[in-house]
C-alpha cells in the first residue's frame, strides 16, 4: 500500500468530493505488451528497428531520472511490471483511496510523436490508443484516454483524432510540446482544427524529443535542469499559439498545460502583453493582448504544485490566473506525485475546492 | 527622472558599420575584412529598424539608433541625470563561428568604445565584450582590458552555444573573478540553437519574449554547474532580461532542487538563496502588470531589495518619458535601485578616475 512518511492530515471536508485527476500515467506491462495492438508489419519493425529518435538512446533518456521508472518507490505493483501498468493496483493504491471519479491518462512511454519514421509513429499512435482503451478505459470507466497522434504527419493525425473521438473513450488529444516546430506554426493547424472539431482539448504534456536544445542557450548537463525546463517549453508553446493567431483562426480550441505548474503564468503574460504592444505591427493577425487569449483558451494542471515561499502567494497567483482555469492533477505514479489531501497548502473555500478538484475539469472535458 | 545621480546599467552604443571599427582592429584582420568585404554584422536579435530598436524620440534621422554620442549624452545621461551609464555593445562579434575572428572583433569593439565613447564622455563606462567562442581567448581579452577601470563588467550574450555554467567556459569566470569584475549577461545572441526548446518561432516578437526563458535556463546552469561554488565572489547581472518572472522561477527551482539534489551535491543551499546573493537584474523591460499593486507583490516576492539595477535600455523603446520606474516606488527604493545597488554591484564606479 502507500508508504506514509508523515501522518495524513485529516481533511476538513467530510463530504465526498469526487476528484478529477488530470494527469495519470499508465505504463505497458513489458516490452511485448504493445505487440497485440500492432499489425505484423509493425510488430516486426518494433522488434527490429524500434525507436528512432533525435537523441542518442532508443530505449532511455539522455537525462537519467532521479528515480527508477520516474516513479514513487511504493508504486511498483506487487504482481510485477512497472508502476502504472497494473489497473487493479492503480485502483487499490490511487483511484479508490483518493476518491478519484475521473482520471485523464497521459501515455509518455513509448513516445509516438517523436518517432522520426512517420509511418512507425502512426502505427505506434494507433496501437497506444487501442491499448489505452483495452487495458484501462474500457475496463475502468473512471479513466479517460488522451489521443496520441504522430504530430509531424497532419493527415494521419487528423484521421486518428477522428477515429478515437468516435470511440467515446477519449477526452483530449495528447500533445508533446517538443516537436519539430512550435505548435502554432501553420503546418500543425489542420491537427489543431481537427481537435477543436472533435470537441477535444489539447493536453500539452511536458516532453518530446525534437533535437532542439532544452533551452535557447544550449543543452544542459543535468536532469535537475531538464525537469525544470518543461516550464520554459510550455511558455514557448503558449507564445507560439498566441502569436501565430491560432485562437483567431480556431476560436473553439482549448489547451491544457500539463505537468509544469502554473505560477510562471502571470509574469509571463505581462511580458507577452508588454512586447505585443510594442511589436504588434509584426503580427497584425494578433488582434488582442496575449493575456486575453491565454485567459480564454488555456487551463493549467496543478502538479507539480508550485510552492511559493510565502503561502499566501499561492492564493495571489491563483486569483490572478482564475480559479476556473486550474485543474487538479496527481501525476500518479511519478516520484513528484501530488497527494490530493496534501498538495494544496492553503485553505480553500468549498467552492474553490470543488472547482479545482472537480468542476473545472468536468466542464472542460465534458465529463458530466 | 527616476533618481538623480543614478547609474544607468544598460545603454547601447551602436557600431555604425565595419569601417568605424577597422582602425581599432589588428592589421591582419583589417586586411582580411577589407579583402573579403566583411560587414553587416548587426544581430538578428536587434534589427535596427524595429519599434523596439529605438524610441521614436531617440531614433536618429540618419544612421543607426545609438550611434550618436551627442544624442546619448542628451537623451540618456542628461535627461535622466545619470552619474554614469554602462555601455553594452551588441554586435556580431559574439555570434561569428570563427573564434579568432570573434576575438579580433571584440578587441576592435573594446578599443572603439574606449576611444570613441569613454574618452569623450567621462560619465560613460563599459562592459568588456569577449569571444565566448573560445574561453581562453575571452580570458585573454579580459586581462587586456581590465586594467582600464572604465571597463566595469564582462559581457556575454544569453544565447551562445553552451549553457553558461558549463565548465569549459570557466576560464571566463576565472578571469572576471581575478579582476573582481561582474559578468553581465545580455539578451540576444548567436542563434546556435533555436531560441526555444520547441523549435524556431516565426516572429521576432516571439524570439524577444523567449529571452526571459533563456535567462531562466542560464540561471539554472550557473547555479547547478556550481559556478558560484567555484567562484564565491562572482556577481552576475542579467541585462534586459525582465525580472517579474524571478520569484515564481526561484520557487520552482527550490522545489526541483529539493527533489533532485542527489544529482548536484555541490549545490548545498537552496537555489533561491544563491540567486539572491549572486545575481542582479536590470529594470528594463519592466514586464509589469497593469495594476501597480500586483508589481508591489512581486517586489516583495523577490525577497531582496538588493537585486534590481536601474537601466533605461537606451535607445530601445521600453517606456516613454523620463520616468522609467513605477510612479509608486518610494524615494528610498529608487535610491536603492538607481544608486546603491549599482555602486555595490560595480565597485569600480566608486573609484575616482579623474
Amino acid at each position: 500500500m502507500n508508504v506514509d512518511v508523515r501522518p495524513r492530515i485529516a481533511s476538513d471536508a467530510q463530504t465526498r468530493l469526487g476528484v478529477v485527476d488530470c494527469d495519470i500515467h499508465p505504463m505497458l506491462k513489458n516490452a511485448k505488451a504493445l505487440l497485440p495492438f500492432l499489425s505484423e508489419r509493425w510488430r516486426t519493425h518494433h522488434e527490429t528497428y524500434g525507436n528512432h529518435f533525435k537523441h542518442p538512446f532508443p530505449d532511455t533518456t539522455p537525462y537519467p531520472r532521479s528515480q527508477p521508472a520516474l516513479s514513487r518507490q511504493d508504486s511498483w505493483p506487487p504482481s510485477g511490471g512497472p508502476p502504472g501498468s497494473d489497473l487493479a493496483f492503480m485502483r487499490e493504491q490511487h483511484l479508490d483511496p483518493n476518491d478519484i471519479d475521473s482520471g485523464l491518462l497521459q501515455v509518455l512511454f513509448p513516445t509516438a510523436a517523436s518517432q522520426r519514421n512517420l509511418d512507425y509513429g502512426l502505427a505506434m499512435s494507433r496501437a497506444l490508443n487501442d491499448w489505452q482503451v483495452a487495458e484501462f478505459c474500457e475496463p475502468e470507466r473512471r479513466l479517460r484516454g488522451s489521443v496520441i497522434v504522430p504530430q509531424e504527419d497532419a493527415p494521419a493525425s487528423i484521421a486518428e483524432i477522428e477515429r478515437c473521438a468516435a470511440s467515446g473513450y477519449f477526452s483530449q488529444v495528447f500533445i508533446a510540446p517538443r516537436i519539430d516546430e512550435p505548435l502554432g506554426r501553420r503546418r500543425y493547424w489542420p491537427i489543431l482544427e481537427a481537435a477543436a472539431r472533435a470537441g477535444l482539448p489539447l493536453g500539452m504534456h511536458s516532453g518530446g524529443y525534437n533535437g532542439h536544445a532544452s533551452m535557447g542557450g544550449g543543452w544542459p548537463s543535468f536532469y535537475v535542469e531538464e525537469h525544470h525546463a518543461g516550464v520554459q517549453s510550455a511558455q514557448a508553446l503558449i507564445t507560439s499559439l498566441v502569436f501565430e493567431g491560432v485562437f483567431e483562426r480556431i476560436p473553439d480550441l482549448k489547451v491544457v498545460i500539463i505537468e509544469v505548474g502554473f505560477a510562471f503564468l502571470p509574469a509571463f503574460a505581462w511580458r507577452l502583453d508588454q512586447h505585443w504592444a510594442r511589436l504588434r505591427s509584426e503580427v497584425p493577425h494578433v488582434k488582442r493582448p496575449p493575456s486575453e487569449y491565454i485567459r480564454e483558451h488555456f487551463w493549467f494542471t496543478t502538479q507539480p504544485m508550485d510552492e511559493p515561499e510565502r503561502p499566501e502567494d499561492l492564493r495571489h497567483t491563483l486569483d490572478w490566473i482564475g480559479w476556473d482555469r486550474i485543474l487538479f492533477a496527481t501525476d500518479y505514479p511519478h516520484w513528484d506525485y501530488d497527494d490530493p489531501a496534501r498538495a494544496i497548502t492553503i485553505k480553500l473555500s468549498e467552492t474553490e475546492r470543488k472547482m479545482v478538484f472537480r468542476d473545472n475539469a468536468m466542464r472542460l472535458y465534458g465529463l458530466d | 527622472m527616476d533618481h538623480e545621480s543614478g547609474v544607468d546599467c544598460d545603454v547601447h552604443p551602436a557600431v555604425p558599420d565595419m569601417a568605424a571599427l577597422l582602425p581599432h582592429i589588428t592589421p591582419e584582420w583589417r586586411e582580411q575584412i577589407t579583402i573579403r568585404g566583411i560587414d553587416h554584422l548587426d544581430l538578428t536579435s536587434y534589427p535596427p529598424g524595429t519599434p523596439l530598436a529605438a524610441r521614436p524620440d531617440w531614433r536618429p534621422q540618419k544612421g543607426k539608433p545609438g550611434s550618436s554620442l551627442a544624442m546619448m549624452q542628451t537623451q540618456a545621461l542628461d535627461a535622466f541625470a545619470s552619474r554614469f551609464a554602462i555601455c553594452n555593445c551588441l554586435w556580431g562579434a559574439q555570434a561569428v563561428f570563427n573564434a579568432d575572428f570573434g576575438l579580433a572583433l571584440c578587441q576592435g569593439i573594446n578599443n572603439w568604445l574606449a576611444a570613441e565613447w569613454l574618452d569623450r564622455e567621462p560619465r560613460l563606462r563599459a562592459s568588456i565584450v569577449v569571444p565566448w567562442q573560445d574561453p581562453t581567448l575571452a580570458a585573454q581579452e579580459i586581462d587586456r582590458m581590465a586594467p582600464d577601470h572604465r571597463f566595469v563588467q564582462v559581457l556575454l550574450p544569453v544565447m551562445g552555444e553552451l549553457p553558461l555554467g558549463r565548465r569549459s567556459l570557466w576560464p571566463i569566470y576565472e578571469a572576471a573573478a581575478r579582476h573582481s569584475l561582474p559578468v553581465g549577461i545580455h539578451a540576444g545572441g548567436a542563434y546556435r540553437h533555436a531560441p526555444t526548446s520547441v523549435g524556431w518561432p516565426s516572429y521576432y516578437v516571439e524570439d524577444y519574449v523567449a529571452q526571459s526563458q533563456v535567462f531562466q535556463g542560464q540561471l539554472m546552469s550557473l547555479v547547478y554547474e556550481g559556478v558560484f561554488t567555484k567562484f564565491p565572489d562572482l556577481q552576475v547581472v542579467l541585462i534586459e532580461s525582465g525580472f517579474t518572472w524571478l520569484p515564481s522561477f526561484m520557487w520552482r527551482m527550490n522545489k526541483t532542487w529539493r527533489g533532485v539534489r542527489i544529482e548536484v551535491p555541490w549545490v548545498s543551499e537552496p537555489p533561491a538563496e544563491i540567486i539572491r546573493h549572486h545575481v542582479r537584474l536590470t529594470t528594463q523591460p519592466l514586464d509589469a502588470p497593469p495594476d501597480p499593486a500586483q508589481l508591489d507583490i512581486v517586489m516583495e516576492q523577490i525577497g531582496s531589495d538588493r537585486m534590481l539595477l536601474f537601466s533605461t535600455d537606451y535607445p530601445h523603446w521600453q517606456f516613454d518619458g523620463t520616468q522609467s520606474l513605477p510612479a509608486n516606488f518610494t524615494p528610498a527604493l529608487r535610491r536603492r535601485i538607481c544608486v546603491e545597488n549599482p555602486l555595490d554591484t560595480y565597485p569600480r564606479l566608486k573609484e575616482n578616475l579623474q
